[in-house]
């Protein structure tokens, strides 16, 4: 990639991951621009990733106040009451996160990100999305998708011990290393719609339970129109209700969903276990970073960490007419 | 957030960090978000730029600061209420003692060095306090758990050690740009800027050994009032064109190699040029860096330069030494962060690949080899930081049973990035962790007390305070606090043969190394060993016992070609030259195996392998459930390929 050289200042300071991933992607990356709404842990872990790699720009979107859960899983906020109270969380990270590479500019972005126009995405090549409803992650997918040229979409889900990361690059060409050369490879992703649509009878044999888990939850806060997070181990018996509906529906033993995971996620309710923000906010940084630079195999398309087995795996979840 | 239970044991726990680098400021961060209050960090490094990447805790003002604490004031912004405690220190000063390891529930390592993980292990070993060990690389990682009587302990594998070269490819037979950079650096670098008394293997040697350059006259000796350009020039002229010509002389070397071009500054740089270098010392105004690239205004390092450029940065780097170093001259080792030694290793190894028809580097990539560079990236070690939190928490619930190791892998393995795998069994002729003895090949007629002190003890096992026993007898110890005629009596003995001690040492001794510190003590069997391949056994010794008689050296992969690291040249220097050793699976046992590979931080002697080598020659085998709802299915790794078969572990 040809263009305006690194600065020496930039040099010095990527020299490390330079070693990794080269000058071209570093090139890139100073020109990526990247969203982020909802700043719960993982988000916070990933936006520190992407300022200390060096990306171009980072807008943040997240009004809330400063709550007691936003501040257990969160190392950008002193938990000074005179500090942080009458301020929205995106504002206090922004501040924090500046600090940390003065090469990044980052920003907040104000409104409802569901209502924005497509126009708006135009400028991001990656949008992270977190802390919503299952509905809005769909609309927003759906503006990205729309959009001429292509803007990646990051969700990210974490419930306690689990985490999952939900990832769309849309149709995504790349040279593929192999020990006998390169290759061009190219990849399609469907939409979170077209993904979690897929009967569950269809998914690949021995797919993670965590994503089954995520569905049930996701599904139940949306019929009780609740806000991501907002359950507890008491909405065990009507889980557990949609669980067999579910299951019976997509004919599937409810032996794949157990009732100890539902317990482990349904128990942490709102709040994140920092470990589990920790790796998935690295997986993510890779993630974004391998799509932008156009270096590495990006994964498809949906990721999951549970730490009771200690696995972090990949699952490719789309149809045989997406894929 | 972690369930009540885990709280609790969190709560109570007093952790020992060790390391406040680029695993350390994330493993920090992560315990203190998860509840941690009393944690002991030790690093004995201060914070440099290129730090600063992935190192989040620190900022551009913190540069050439304590990183234990600075690291330590970071965190209690966000967590005030908490107990870090941080020593500047090297975790290998006494004051860190097997009681100062008592005091801890659990000790998370970070570290970038094999020397440092050696000594905790022991620490932790003789403490009994269980250790979870990691490193990364690149995108590369892992997280290890040691407890002792329960897994192996850090060293129950051997481990991987720098890559050696032979004298002679160095010396006269390049054929890779490293073996170019280790020329520039060990040799003539040390030569022209180091200690003058070291032995130095720099002239081309014929093949019976001899000397051919030795002149009556020290050629790289400057006399005072030799002018320091025609002095760049006479070595120059020397080290690339008069002992090239001297080597191919030697007919029979060249018989089935390419034949080097020697290399004189009069044909590589016109003559104008050469003025033009003396006329550009007037732009060298009084930078506070002094660099060659500066003065001839070569900007970007990682342009590839010609070879005139080359030569000119040579002569130039090497006068700057002369003219505005002269107080280093004499006394410099090769540093990575010493720009002009950088430049001036840079040019000498490229003037030589090119004499040699070796393709040549930039900057960049020449400082990465010769600086042992690995790079890292703050993703994956915030991953590890992640994964060492979740260890600790389960060693601390007394949850041993669930206890794994766990791989960051680049490329999924089995649908796995993140692939956990249960420990692994303690070596039973471990020399650290079991009381195994082990054998050492020496010539005892002339090998001398002093090669066995520092080349085994130290070297070898890593001690730092070794004492050594025939039988009942001390025959040395390490310390400065020792009685002086005591000290007296091993000085006259520290150079004397082995055999030749009063309490002579040959075939059959059994001698005890010990460190008091380590609470480490092991017997060596000495085997009396005429003749050593030079090649192959450069120390003039081998010492063997790591591994059980038992179990079958078995290479798996050689590391030939990695293909997933961006620097095909920092993979060469970092390769991995360690085996993978595999014990036979003993029916109704659980199998014990080997480790795939050491991945580090930083790491300057260690040497990682790529994740695919890892895919390559591991199976991981998912253990299959019959029953969908068992959800404490494990892998295993699994040593043969051919013999795959599914295992259940409950």
């Amino acid at each position: 990639m040809d263009g305006e050289e690194l600065t020496e200042e930039e040099t010095a300071l990527y020299d490390r991951q330079i070693r990794v991933w080269g000058v071209d992607a570093q090139k890139r990356l100073s020109k990526a621009h990247i969203l982020v709404s909802g700043l719960n842990g993982t988000a916070v872990e990933f936006c520190k990733n992407m300022v200390l790699a060096g990306v171009g720009n980072l807008t943040l979107m997240d009004d809330r106040p400063v709550t007691e859960d936003v501040l257990q899983s969160n190392f950008l906020i002193p938990p000074d009451e005179a500090y942080y109270s009458g301020r929205s969380l995106d504002e206090l990270c922004c501040e924090s996160l500046k600090d940390f590479n003065p090469m990044v500019r980052v920003s907040i972005e104000k409104g409802d990100l569901s209502q924005f126009d497509g126009e708006f995405f135009d400028k991001f090549d990656a949008v992270v999305v977190s802390c919503c409803s299952l509905k809005i992650k769909k609309a927003i997918n759906e503006k990205c998708r729309r959009r001429p040229r292509r803007v990646a979409l990051y969700a990210i889900e974490c419930r306690g011990s689990c985490g999952e990361i939900f990832i769309d690059l849309q149709n995504y060409t790349y040279i593929q290393k192999k020990s006998d050369g390169t290759a061009e490879c190219q990849l399609k992703y469907p939409s979170l719609e077209e993904a979690i649509s897929i009967p569950w009878r269809d998914l690949p044999r021995k797919v993670s339970k965590v994503y089954f888990a995520m569905r049930v939850i996701e599904r139940f806060e949306l019929s009780e129109g609740r806000k991501p997070g907002e359950t507890s181990i008491s909405d065990l018996p009507l889980i557990l209700r949609l669980r067999k509906e579910l299951c019976d529906a997509q004919s599937l033993s409810e032996s794949h969903v157990p009732v100890s995971l539902l317990e482990r996620m349904l128990a942490a309710g709102g709040k994140e276990h920092p470990p589990v923000c920790a790796t998935l906010g690295g997986v993510l940084g890779q993630e974004v970073i391998k799509a932008i630079s156009g270096k590495g195999d990006p994964l498809k398309n949906f990721f999951f960490f549970d730490t009771a087995d200690g696995k972090g795996i990949i699952e490719d979840i789309s149809n045989s007419s997406t894929s | 957030m972690a369930s009540g239970s885990q709280l609790e044991a969190i709560k109570g726990a007093k952790v020992l960090m060790v390391g406040a680098g680029g695993i350390g400021c994330e493993l920090l961060k992560t315990l203190a978000l998860s509840g941690f209050q009393d944690i002991h960090i030790i690093d004995m490094d201060t914070i440099e730029v290129s730090n600063l990447n992935r190192q989040f805790l620190f900022r551009q003002c913190h540069v050439g600061q304590s990183k234990a604490k600075v690291a330590r004031d970071a965190v209690l912004k966000f967590r005030p209420h908490i107990n870090i405690t941080p020593y500047h220190a090297n975790v290998k000063d006494p004051e860190f003692n097997v009681e100062f390891f008592k005091q801890f529930n659990v000790v998370l390592n970070g570290l970038d060095n094999l020397d440092a993980r050696r000594h905790v292990n022991r620490l932790c070993l003789a403490a009994e306090v269980p250790l979870v060990e990691s490193g990364t690389t690149g995108f590369l990682g892992q997280v290890t758990v040691h407890v002792k009587g329960k897994t192996e302990c850090y060293e129950c594998q051997p481990k991987p050690t720098p890559k050696t070269y032979p004298v002679c490819t160095i010396t006269s037979t390049p054929s890779k740009f490293v073996h170019c950079i280790v020329w520039a650096k060990d040799l003539l670098f040390a030569k022209l800027f180091g200690d003058k008394n070291q032995e130095n293997d720099l002239n081309v040697r014929s093949n019976d050994g001899t000397n051919l350059t030795a002149p009556t006259e020290d050629v790289f000796e400057r006399r005072t009032d030799e002018d320091p350009e025609q002095y760049a020039r006479k070595i120059y002229d020397h080290v690339f064109g008069y002992n090239i010509e001297i080597a191919l002389a030697n007919e029979e070397t060249w018989k089935n190699r390419n034949k080097p071009r020697p290399l004189y500054v009069r044909d590589v740089l016109p003559d104008n040029l050469i003025q033009q270098n003396g006329s550009l010392e007037n732009c060298v105004t009084e930078e506070s860096v002094v660099s060659s690239m500066l003065s001839l205004g070569l900007k970007n390092p990682q342009d590839i330069w010609s070879l005139s450029e080359n030569s000119r940065i040579f002569l130039e780097a090497l006068r700057l030494f002369i003219e505005k170093r002269q107080k280093d001259v004499g006394n410099l080792t090769f540093d990575k962060d010493d720009q002009l030694a950088v430049e001036f290793v840079t040019a000498a190894a490229n003037i030589r690949a090119s004499s040699f028809g070796i393709s040549l580097h930039s900057l960049f990539e020449a400082k990465g080899i010769a600086g042992n560079i690995v790079h890292a990236v703050a993703t994956t070690n915030a991953i590890i930081a992640g994964l060492i939190v979740i260890e600790a928490i389960k060693i601390l619930q007394g949850d041993f049973e669930n206890c794994r190791m766990t791989y960051c892998l680049e490329h999924p393995s089995r649908k796995m990035l993140l692939m956990p795998v249960q420990p692994f069994e303690a070596n039973k002729s471990c020399y650290v962790c079991s009381e195994t003895p082990l054998i050492l090949e020496i010539n005892t007629r002339t090998s001398k007390l002093r090669d066995f002190v520092e080349k085994i003890a130290k070297n070898k096992l890593g001690m730092n305070s070794p004492m050594i026993m025939h039988g009942s007898t001390l025959i040395f110890e390490a310390g400065d606090d020792l009685e002086e005629d005591v000290a007296a009596n091993y000085a006259l003995n520290i150079d004397k043969a082995l055999a030749e001690l009063p309490a002579p040492v040959t075939s059959g001794t059994v001698l005890t190394v010990e460190d008091l510190r380590q609470e480490l003590s092991c017997n060596i069997n000495i085997k009396h060993r005429e003749e050593f391949d030079e090649e192959k056994e450069p120390d003039g010794l081998v010492l063997v016992g790591w591994i059980a008689p038992t179990q079958k050296d078995t290479r798996l992969v050689s590391n030939g070609e990695s293909t997933s690291t961006a620097h095909p040249a920092v993979t060469e220097m970092v390769e991995n030259s360690d085996e993978v050793g595999i014990a036979p699976a003993k029916p109704g046992t659980k199998r014990k195996l080997s480790e795939m590979s050491e991945i580090t931080d930083n790491v300057h002697d260690i040497t990682p392998r790529s994740s695919r080598d890892v895919n390559d020659q591991v199976n991981p085998q998912e253990v299959e459930d019959d029953n969908d709802d068992v959800d404490d299915d494990i892998v295993i790794l699994d040593e043969n390929p051919e013999t795959r078969k599914k295992k259940r572990l409950q």
